[in-house]
This record gives structure tokens, sequence and C-alpha cells, in this order.
């Protein structure tokens, strides 16, 4: 049992499981699913500046900043306790097209190759940390959703709007990593 | 007497603006139920890292049609998902606190398309959406918290200039 769990999940296994935060969530406490609002929740708290968008009462969302946090500790547990240290299998077309970049260690699930402390230094991971990041948060609020609160949440309660936003999430992913992404890893 | 409902109705309209995941509950209870949602998380986390939805090798293979992975964990996501707020809605199924289960409508706007490619090209970069990162940062890639911070920063640059981006 202990060993099957230490494999990666099928999609089938973890998928359902996902899916079924959702009603837990709303019948638990009537909340929606989401993480990405966590990040405003913690402006509101620590740098409101007077900005209009986080005058809120933001422990009304406290429940959303206990969610992420588990969020956290989950990540913590399952590569704690629940993990094995084989590599992680990558398709072998996208490993030959990293080994051209010297991407090579794929132990971790983060790529040490790229995301790692002194990496902070250069250009490159300037660009995908740093960058990367802001993009994340910028845009998952522009569009009012990330892949829990639009793609699982919004469309498991069938809004068009998450539709559009899931579809757009996709296209920019697939613009980056075909067209511009192999420029930055480059450098 | 009025003044305090108003207030609060309000406060739910700037929290639930731009936001899906909204805490629709009137009720307040002390701090502590809240460890509630800390097991969620919790299970949440262990479920994202263990199908390696966090990895950022997974995201650059969905990008690339290279694996079904993502999209069976997505698709089967959404189908039982999709199932149990039809079950919820139609037999009405009310919360453990006998409240109504309200689903958020959420209007289209043109930041759904612009905020929503802004969002893909930094998934395809960090290899993360908001959830994984957490997760990362919970599995040991401790460099992931600076990619937090900066994500922290977008979206407060997003309230600053909120105004004068087009909806």
């Amino acid at each position: 049992m202990l060993k099957w769990i230490q494999q990666p999940w099928p999609w089938y296994v973890a998928g359902p499981l996902i899916g079924l935060l959702v009603p837990v969530l709303l019948l638990i406490g009537n909340k929606s699913l989401g993480i990405s609002s966590s990040l405003r929740h913690i402006c509101a708290a620590c740098l409101p500046a007077g900005i209009p968008f986080f005058k809120y009462n933001w422990k009304k969302e406290a429940w959303n900043l206990f969610f992420v946090a588990g969020v956290m500790g989950g990540g913590y547990l399952a590569a704690t306790f629940l993990s094995h240290s084989n590599p992680v299998i990558v398709n072998e077309k996208l490993l030959k097209e990293l080994q051209g970049y010297g991407i090579t260690n794929h132990d971790s699930l983060v790529p040490t190759d790229l995301f790692n402390w002194p990496a902070l230094l250069t250009l490159k991971g300037l660009i995908l940390m740093v960058a990367g990041g802001f993009l994340v948060g910028f845009g998952t609020r522009y569009a009012g959703g990330c892949t829990s609160g639009h793609s699982i949440m919004g469309m498991s309660n069938l809004q068009l709007s998450s539709l559009i936003a899931t579809t757009c999430f996709m296209a920019g992913g697939f613009i980056m990593a075909n067209l511009i992404l192999p420029l930055i890893l480059q450098l | 007497m009025n003044q305090p409902i108003i207030e609060t109705n309000t406060d739910f309209e700037t929290r639930s603006l731009d936001a899906v995941c909204v805490n629709s509950s009137e009720l307040s209870h002390p701090w502590w139920f809240n460890l509630k949602y800390l097991a969620a998380g919790i299970l949440f986390g262990i479920i994202l890292t263990k199908a390696e939805v966090i990895s950022w090798f997974r995201i650059q293979e969905m990008f690339r049609l290279q694996s079904f992975h993502m999209f069976g964990v997505i698709g089967s996501a959404v189908a039982v998902g999709a199932l149990s707020v039809f079950l919820i809605k139609k037999f009405n199924i009310k919360t453990i606190y006998g409240e109504e289960v309200d689903l958020p409508e959420r209007p289209f706007n043109k930041g759904q398309i612009i905020g929503g490619l802004v969002f893909g090209f930094g998934w395809a970069m960090t290899g993360a959406c908001p959830g994984p990162l957490f997760a990362q940062i919970g599995t040991g890639a401790t460099v992931v918290i600076i990619t937090l911070v900066s994500a922290i920063a977008g979206t407060w640059v997003y309230g600053l200039l909120r105004d004068k981006l087009p909806h």
C-alpha cells in the first residue's frame, strides 16, 4: 500500500480527488475552491496602501490563507513521507530538448538546474523566477482566478467566463513554452 | 441600524471582485474553525505533489502535447466537480451549518482573455500555477519563495492599475 502511494499518482486517481474538493469546500462552509485570491488577501493584510482593490475585511477570507498554508504543508508531507527517490520520469523528446539547454537534472519536480538561489543572479533565472512569478500574480488576478478557481471551480459550475479564461491560460502557455521559452532557455 | 448591513454588503462586493473563490458564508465562527480548511489544503497539497502537477516538467509536457497526464487531471477533476455541483443544485443540498450553497456567477470581461494569456505565459515559465507555488516551497524548493513574493507583487500592481486596465 505504502509502496503504491509512493509512486507518482496517475491522473485518474488525482483528478477525481481534486474534483471532490469542490463539494467538500462548498459543504463544510460555503467556500468556492481557489488559490490565487490568497495572494490578494496577503496584499490586503500586509500592504493595502490605500488602494481600493485591497480595502476589504480580509479576515473574512482568512479560510483561504489557512487553505494555502495547508497546501504548503501537504507539499512538505508528500515530499518527506510519501516520496520515492527515483528521478522524475520525463518524456524522451522533452528530455532531449532540455539537454540542449544544459538542463540534465530531473531528480526533483522543480528542476534544480533552473531554479536555485545562485541562479537568481543570472538573467535567465531572473526572468524565469521573478518575471515569471510576477506574470502569474498579475495575470491570475486580472483574469479573476487561476487554474483552481477558473479551470476547476468555475468550469464545474459551467461558467462560460471560466471556460474562456482556461482557454486563454492554455493559449498563453502554448505560446510561451513553444515560441518564447526556447529563447529564454538559451540565455 | 442599517449602517452595518450596508457596510457588510459593500465589503462582500469588494472581496468578490475579480475572484472566483470567495467565502459566501454569512456565519462567523471562532478562528479555529479555519483548521478545516488547513486540513483540506493539506490534502490538496499532497494530491498536487503526488500527481506531479507541481512539476515543471509535467507542465512543459502539457504545453508541448507530449503527455496526456495534465489534461487527464484537469479533465477528470472538472467532471467530478461538475457532477457534484449538479447534485448540490438538483437536491438543494445545504452546508453542514444548514446554509444554502452559494455558487458565484462570474460574468465575462476582457480580463479573462488578457489576464488569462498573461497568466499562461507565467505558468509555462515558472511551471507552476498559484497552488503549486505553495506546494513546491513545501517540498523544499525554497527559492520558489522568491517566485511567490513576485506573484504577490504582481497581484499588488494589478490592484494599483486596475482602474486603468481594460475590462
